[in-house]
């Protein structure tokens, strides 16, 4: 059991983490954040997908231990107040969620994408989001959302 | 909201009223912010202090009989604190379209003294911690004899079949029936007026929906005795009530509250999961959570049926459909879960959207030693379909005739008798092939341009 410092979203957290806790479930059950979501706890599903110091990782094979000090970003973090992040917007004009299992994770994949290439291919995107499995819409709109996305935040840095 | 899509409302406009204006428009899941925001709220996503967690120990074999069952070691672990047999369970037989009559008691929700297919639950741990339950399932020891398993829909029902239902057949008993039956016509006559006969044999693995959300709940027990299922059920009616039978309780003990479901497509719509979460609530007085690993997702939740289909055709040189037989095997696996109805819809679905004079089907809803299947998206009717375009298309290539001619010659008009004797309305199905058509460039003569679903008999 050891106590771990880290930022979330921007905000100093703390808490006591046991050898087993992952870092999911450590957002999830104790510092109550469930937009990431358990979907396979194998590494498999990318519904847990968060970013650890900007990068996307599945926060369930990741040792809640192994994290201090890191800055974390979920999908709550995303939107400031009512105004979505142009990925959140993009998502919700282009009608890329169903049931919305794995949105949460499939978007913090495509803010990891545009942060770093702000002006993807197609078949970057679909690389991007390989780790993210979707059994609901198919993947065209979430593909088409991303790529919106992107134009929106190149037109958005503009201005 | 503007049409993105402006759908073609001419064919039937006589039966469009003025104030239904959704279709061709535009219009946001109600649901859709909270997706995006992650404030939706999946079963999952709710905490309560003191949770418990429910773990299965599961048959290691595909049909055996269980000559002992010993919890005493995982009674031991720290942090177990019941386990759960048969023997708690006041109802022990889920059966669930039972409420609309169907019988026998075929599935137990606890392995009694023998078990039918790999995976089936024996016994249910609950501990203070998944790990502890984990523990506790594997270090319950069940004693086994094995006996001869059936994987196979056809070898299931040979006379020499080992025979592994209670109920003393392998296949559901429609009405004193072997199969559901439909019978229209002469079907040995057609064939032998028929220019030709074309039979071909289809089969389909089974399908697991695979959600990214697995099977969960979380029961809460709630003050004078209620229990309060939070549950990512597609059928909460099917729960409350499934649950209520099992607990021999009221059901106005039960409060189901779900609709928020990580991925369904069928696979939500079995009661696996509360029944077991409630009777542990009410043995351990403490909120408990039973959610399907990903493993037993795979494993062990109902798939799509595997299914076997036999389609012997009659036809005439002018490519006239005359005779249609059909032999149906659905693979129910070990239980009946929504099979005898799946089955019944792939009958329901015979012979296709095509008028044919005579018409012969036996749909078997057929029990094996295989994981249980069940609902998923159009069941019955997806695999059916599959077999009857294959064998639409087969017998056009044979005939080296225009598939969509084929089609056009034989699909159903309104006025027409269809096999289960009801008179064809509302066909559109000409009008569709000849707009898929255009939309194609694939060219129809002019005979075929001018036909009509309302153009009276094929």
């Amino acid at each position: 059991m050891r106590i771990v410092n880290l930022k979330v979203n921007g905000v100093g957290q703390a808490f006591l983490a046991r050898p087993e806790t992952t870092l999911l479930l450590a957002l999830r059950e104790q510092l109550g954040l469930t937009g990431a979501k358990r979907g396979c706890a194998q590494g498999a599903c990318g519904s847990c997908t968060v970013l650890l110091d900007g990068e996307p990782v599945v926060s369930c094979l990741v040792p809640a231990a192994t994290v201090d000090g890191a800055d974390i970003a979920t999908v709550e973090g995303l939107a400031d107040g009512e105004k979505l992040s142009d990925v959140q917007q993009a998502f919700l004009d282009g009608f890329a969620t169903q049931c919305g299992f794995c949105t949460p994770g499939m978007i913090m994949s495509a803010e990891a994408l545009l942060d770093r290439n702000p002006n993807p291919t197609r078949d970057e995107v679909n690389e991007a989001i390989s780790g993210n499995v979707c059994r609901c819409t198919g993947y065209e709109p979430i593909v088409s959302a991303i790529l919106d996305a992107a134009e929106r935040r190149r037109e958005g840095a503009k201005l | 909201m503007p049409r993105v899509n402006p759908i073609d409302t001419e064919y039937f406009k006589d039966e469009r009223k003025p104030d239904f204006t959704v279709i061709g428009t535009t219009v946001q899941r109600s649901d859709a912010l909270g997706h995006v925001t992650g404030r939706t709220e999946f079963f999952e996503d709710r905490t309560f202090p003191g949770l418990a967690h429910v773990k299965i120990h599961r048959s290691a074999h595909h049909h055996a009989k269980i000559d002992d069952v010993d919890c005493s070691e995982a009674l031991a672990v720290p942090g177990v604190l019941r386990v759960i047999t048969y023997r708690d369970v006041p109802s022990n037989w889920y059966v669930v379209l039972r409420l609309i009559g169907i019988e026998p008691n075929d599935e137990p929700v606890l392995a009694e003294d023998r078990v039918l297919y790999k995976g089936e639950p024996i016994v249910a741990v609950v501990a203070d911690s998944e790990a502890a339950a984990l523990e506790g399932v594997r270090r319950v020891k069940v004693s086994y004899t094995e006996l001869p398993a059936v994987f196979d829909v056809e070898e299931a029902l040979a006379p020499d079949a080992p025979i592994i239902k209670q109920a003393g057949t392998n296949y559901f008993v429609y009405e004193g029936h072997h199969a559901r039956r439909l019978r229209f016509g002469d079907v040995e006559r057609g064939f032998a007026e028929a220019d030709y006969i074309f039979e071909w044999r289809y089969s389909s693995a089974p399908i697991e929906h695979a959600p990214t959300e697995t099977t969960g709940c979380i029961v809460v027990p709630q003050s004078g005795g209620r229990l309060l299922i939070h549950s990512n059920t597609q059928a909460a009616f099917f729960t409350l009530d499934n649950t209520a039978l099992i607990l021999d309780r009221p059901f106005t003990d039960l409060q189901v509250k779900g609709g928020t479901v990580g991925g369904g497509f069928g696979g939500k719509v079995d009661v696996m999961v509360e029944p077991l979460a409630c009777i542990a609530a009410m043995l351990t007085h403490r909120p408990v959570k039973f959610v399907y690993t990903r493993e037993e997702e795979m494993q062990v939740s109902s798939p799509r049926a595997a299914e076997r289909i036999y389609i012997k055709d009659g036809v005439m040189n002018d490519g006239r459909i005359v005779a249609r037989k059909v032999m149906l095997y659905v693979d129910a696996g070990a239980y009946s879960r929504h099979s005898p109805y799946g089955t019944t819809k792939a009958c329901a679905h015979l012979p296709g959207p095509y008028t044919i004079p005579n018409v012969y089907a036996d749909c078997h809803c057929v029990y094996t030693n295989r994981t249980p299947s069940s609902a998923m998206r159009g069941f019955g009717v997806t695999i059916a379909d599959f077999a009857l375009e294959s064998q639409m298309d087969r017998i056009a290539r044979a005939l080296d005739m225009d598939p969509l001619q084929f089609r056009l010659r034989n699909a159903y008009r309104d006025g027409d008798m269809k096999a289960h004797r009801k008179v064809a309305s509302g066909t559109a199905l000409i009008e569709v092939i000849q707009r898929a058509a255009a939309l194609v460039g694939h060219d129809l003569p002019e005979e075929y341009r001018a036909m009509s679903s309302k153009g009276g008999a094929a």
